[in-house]
């Protein structure tokens, strides 16, 4: 445990809590990260300037921050393939099951619904067996 | 207005996701690694978020519509099929692969290298092959 940082964790969790509850109650939207995205993919979307404007947010607010803190670091230690491998699987799979980390996990949590609960276990249980395997399994063997 | 809420509401995320690393696939990984030097830090980015989130989700349900529009977007299925625990499942291996769910890979454009913009590029490719399989 070497690197818990439990009070930036804590606010940075509130600020994204905080992100949620205004698309909320002031908009009536689900703050899903997946949804929002993938909704700007498909024809016959409606809100495409809201979906635009909460994406260029979330792209803009890293460089909020690095205005007044150190930049971010931001490490990628795999080979490409892995990355497209990835990337598919998290797009594919988001879609399908109907949410990510945010969808399901901040907002279908703190909604107690039973579709988001379901999926945030599973999604994280494969999500740790998965490092398991690539870290402590394959890592060995290799 | 909405626009404005919505802009808003994409910072405070951005840098959410920023104060607390989770911008940083490498603290993802430290986290679900739980066999290894585990970090149990993104478990208190969840309780921060669901401690102001619950609360407006209750508030929601008690509230006639929201502030600038004509209703709440609140999914209402309640089923669980194969689609979802599929899905889930699908994310979970990406998610452990790399380290990057939606939100952190968009918000990781402007200061990750093309490592970030490869994994956008495919997560785009794999929202669009969903969609495109479904109808068939």
């Amino acid at each position: 445990m070497g690197n818990f940082t439990p009070i930036s964790s804590l606010l940075g969790g509130a600020l994204i809590g905080l992100a949620a509850a205004l698309l909320l109650l002031l908009n009536g939207r689900i703050a899903g990260v997946s949804g929002i995205l993938g909704g700007l993919l498909e024809r016959g979307t409606t809100d495409r300037g809201e979906r635009i404007a909460f994406v260029g947010g979330l792209i803009a607010g890293p460089l909020l921050f690095a205005l007044i803190m150190p930049r971010p670091t931001i490490t990628i230690d795999v080979s490409v393939l892995t990355v497209i491998a990835a990337g598919l699987l998290v797009g594919y799979g988001t879609r399908l099951g109907g949410g990510c980390t945010s969808g399901h996990g901040v907002c279908g949590v703190a909604r107690l619904s039973p579709r988001s609960l379901i999926a945030t276990a599973v999604f994280m249980a494969v999500g740790i067996a998965t490092v398991y395997v690539m870290r402590h399994l394959l890592a060995g063997a290799a | 207005m909405r626009i404005a809420v919505a802009l808003i509401a994409g910072l405070l995320f951005g840098l959410g996701l920023t104060i607390s690393q989770m911008i940083d696939p490498a603290k993802v990984l430290a986290f679900l690694d739980i066999a290894g030097d585990w970090d149990p830090s993104l478990a208190l980015v969840m309780i921060g978020a669901l401690f102001v989130a619950t609360p407006a989700f209750g508030a929601a349900r008690r509230s006639p519509r929201p502030l600038f529009g004509t209703s709440f977007a609140i999914p209402e299925r309640r089923d669980n099929n194969v689609r979802l625990l599929g899905g889930a499942a699908l994310f979970g291996a990406g998610w452990g692969l790399v380290g990057y769910c939606p939100g952190p890979a968009l918000a990781g454009l402007a200061f990750g290298d093309w490592r970030t913009w490869l994994f956008v590029a495919a997560m785009i490719t794999g929202m669009a092959l969903q969609r495109a399989t479904q109808r068939a």
